[in-house]
């Protein structure tokens, strides 16, 4: 038996997400899972099996390359997996929009319970998982003969993306179920790093006002080679796009340093940032939630503070 | 046209919740209780395909506990036009639910079947495609927009990298994001009414499902707790402690 992990890519590159997952196959490979292998579905995909090829621990790569695993939609690709599973203890995949989104429709057609979100692994059958917005983790023990996981990235640090040389087996394709259809894509495009991968994020909550106000942010972010994000009443205003939200509901995060800017510190957004290292809050309500949980807090209005910090970044940086 | 729309009874998003000191569990007596804030999404969206002549007929449906059936009412004045409750006290997991479900629609009929994305008390984020998966039909996570002609469903998603729109043929699951809509409130006249809809009970020997779960909690314990730090007084001092003591910039 041996463990599988469904690659994340864009086609071109493979996402640093798989890195995690690998992390946490590697931890079920040592507790005596067997071999881990990676499997890249998609369209023109080569250069993402190549690339999974050199992450470090993989023993093979699996590609499917085929036009009806083109944007991975659910429908098609859930059948390639179970027609792999009988070979696999565990398959696993990052808890992304895209893992969320393929693993529960394979562990169904494999007739077992999906374990989400892993955040911890106590033996091969028992898992660590958060619950209620974090305010809760949970131990549970899987009774099935499959194990269908979705990992949360912060909680497993990625293995070494180079170094490894594993054969790429080509694996046919199940074909196009025929029932959905990709339309179009309208994906934010940033130079700033992808926020689950980030050393350091800026967010911005309903205290900014506006989305030009988030250019205040982003100077800041480019100081400091940051991403920026943001708390659903940000984007529910429309200030950002919904990608960029941090939160139970949207992107759990672990960077570096974390900086929550005019926002409160509702449960739903600790959910999803208060693993990171180090915590900044700036808000002007000194009984602002989020001051429980920061590390430094500093009261005052935003609109004085970030054009200071930014400044005070600007001349240290010269 | 149908739609059906599964309303999970869970504790409400502003109650802090306790774990138990048994860790069994989270502390869920006297506790504040409320229909899943992506179901009400959920709800809201029906309604809507209803008030534009998509659909005729809106039904809700909830599994678990007796109390369930607030619930059920809750969607009902809502709009919702009946209800279903598939009762048990077991507890219940996403397939479990699923194949409860899908019992529930093999009878109904439904084309259009709508769920939260993730129950905010077990953040499973699975039962949509779950069912989805058993049914053999399509599934449309993390829907932001939803747009119907004929027999075509258009669906924007929410994804990691922005938005991404995907067309299906009824009939399709749809699981709500945030942004699908902004639920309505249930009008007091409208809360009286939902009184005298009709709900119908299921057992799930009846639907000839095993709803045994799958997964055995072992224990629920609380998280580390952060420390809280300190108040810096400006700027400058917070780039000082940044740099020299947590040394991250
Ligand atoms: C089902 C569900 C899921 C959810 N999922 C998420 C999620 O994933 N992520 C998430 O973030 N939220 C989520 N929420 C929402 C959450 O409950 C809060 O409503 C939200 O996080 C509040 O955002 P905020 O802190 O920006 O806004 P507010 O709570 O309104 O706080 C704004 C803050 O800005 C401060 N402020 C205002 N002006 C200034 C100024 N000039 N200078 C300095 N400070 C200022 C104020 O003092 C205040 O503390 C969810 C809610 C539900 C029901
Ligand atoms: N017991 C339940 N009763 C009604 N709906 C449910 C139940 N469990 C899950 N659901 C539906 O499935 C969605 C996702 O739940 P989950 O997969 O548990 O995160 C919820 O938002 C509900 O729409």
């Amino acid at each position: 038996m041996a463990v599988l992990v469904v690659a994340e890519h864009d086609a071109g590159t493979l996402k640093p997400a798989t890195l995690n997952a690998a992390a946490a196959a590697a931890e079920l490979s040592k507790a005596g899972a067997g071999d881990v292998h990676i499997l890249v579905a998609g369209a023109g995909c080569k250069p993402v099996a190549d690339a999974a090829a050199q992450v470090a621990g993989i023993a093979k790569v699996l590609l499917a390359d085929d036009a009806a695993y083109d944007h991975a939609l659910a429908e098609n690709v859930a059948p390639l997996l179970v027609k792999l599973a009988s070979g696999y203890s565990h398959l696993l995949a990052p808890a992304t929009t895209a893992g969320k989104n393929l693993m529960p429709r394979v562990a169904a057609l494999l007739d077992v319970m999906q374990i989400s979100d892993i955040a911890g692994i106590v033996s091969q059958d028992t898992f660590v998982r958060p619950i209620y917005a974090g305010n809760a983790l949970a131990t549970v023990q899987s009774k099935d003969a499959i194990k269908v996981i979705t990992v949360r990235g912060t909680a497993f640090p990625p293995v070494e993306g180079a170094g490894g040389s594993a054969p790429v087996e080509t694996v046919a394709s199940t074909g196009d179920s025929g029932l959905s259809h990709f339309v179009k894509a309208e994906l934010s495009k940033s130079e700033r790093p992808e926020l689950t991968s980030a050393r350091i994020i800026i967010s911005g909550g309903r205290g900014m006002q506006s989305g030009d106000n988030f250019h205040l942010l982003e100077s800041v972010a480019d100081k400091l080679g940051a991403a920026v994000g943001a708390s659903r009443a940000a984007v529910d205003a429309g200030f950002v796009p919904n990608d960029y939200q941090v939160g139970q509901t949207g992107k759990i995060v672990a960077p570096e340093l974390y900086i929550a800017v005019g926002i409160s510190g509702a449960i739903q957004h600790l959910a999803g940032m208060k693993d990171s290292k180090v915590i900044v809050a700036i808000n002007k309500d000194e009984e602002a939630p989020i001051f429980q949980i920061a590390d430094y807090g500093l009261v005052g209005d935003l609109f004085k503070v970030i054009p200071e910090l930014d400044e005070e970044l600007g001349k240290r940086n010269s | 046209m149908k739609a059906l729309v599964a309303v999970k009874r869970v504790v409400d998003y502003n109650v802090k919740v306790r774990v138990k000191a048994d860790q069994t569990g989270v502390e869920t007596a006297n506790v504040k209780m409320s229909m899943n804030p992506f179901d009400e999404i959920a709800i809201e969206e029906a309604l809507r395909l209803r008030e534009a002549g998509k659909v005729e007929e809106v039904i809700a449906v909830s599994l678990g506990v007796q109390q369930c059936t607030e619930t059920i009412r809750t969607a009902l004045a809502m709009g919702a036009d009946r209800g279903v409750l598939v009762q048990t006290d077991v507890e219940l997991q996403p397939l479990a639910v699923a194949k409860l479900l899908k019992a529930v629609i093999d009878r109904e009929k439904p084309e259009i079947v709508i769920v939260g994305k993730q129950a905010i008390d077990d953040d499973c984020n699975q039962t949509g495609q779950m069912l989805a998966a058993l049914l053999g039909w399509p599934q449309a996570t993390f829907a932001s927009k939803l747009t119907i002609d004929g027999e075509n469903a258009e669906v924007t998603r929410e994804v990691d990298g922005g938005l991404e729109t995907i067309a299906f043929k009824l009939p399709l699951i749809m699981t709500t994001d945030l942004r699908l809509n902004e639920p309505r409130y249930a009008s007091l006249p409208n809360i009286m009414k939902a009184k005298k809809k009709p709900i119908d009970t299921k057992t799930p020997e009846e639907l000839g499902v095993d709803p045994t779960p799958r997964l055995v909690t072992l224990k629920v314990e609380e998280p580390a707790k952060r420390q809280g730090g300190v108040k810096v007084g400006s700027v400058a001092e917070l780039v000082d402690k940044l740099k020299l003591e947590a040394r991250v910039i």
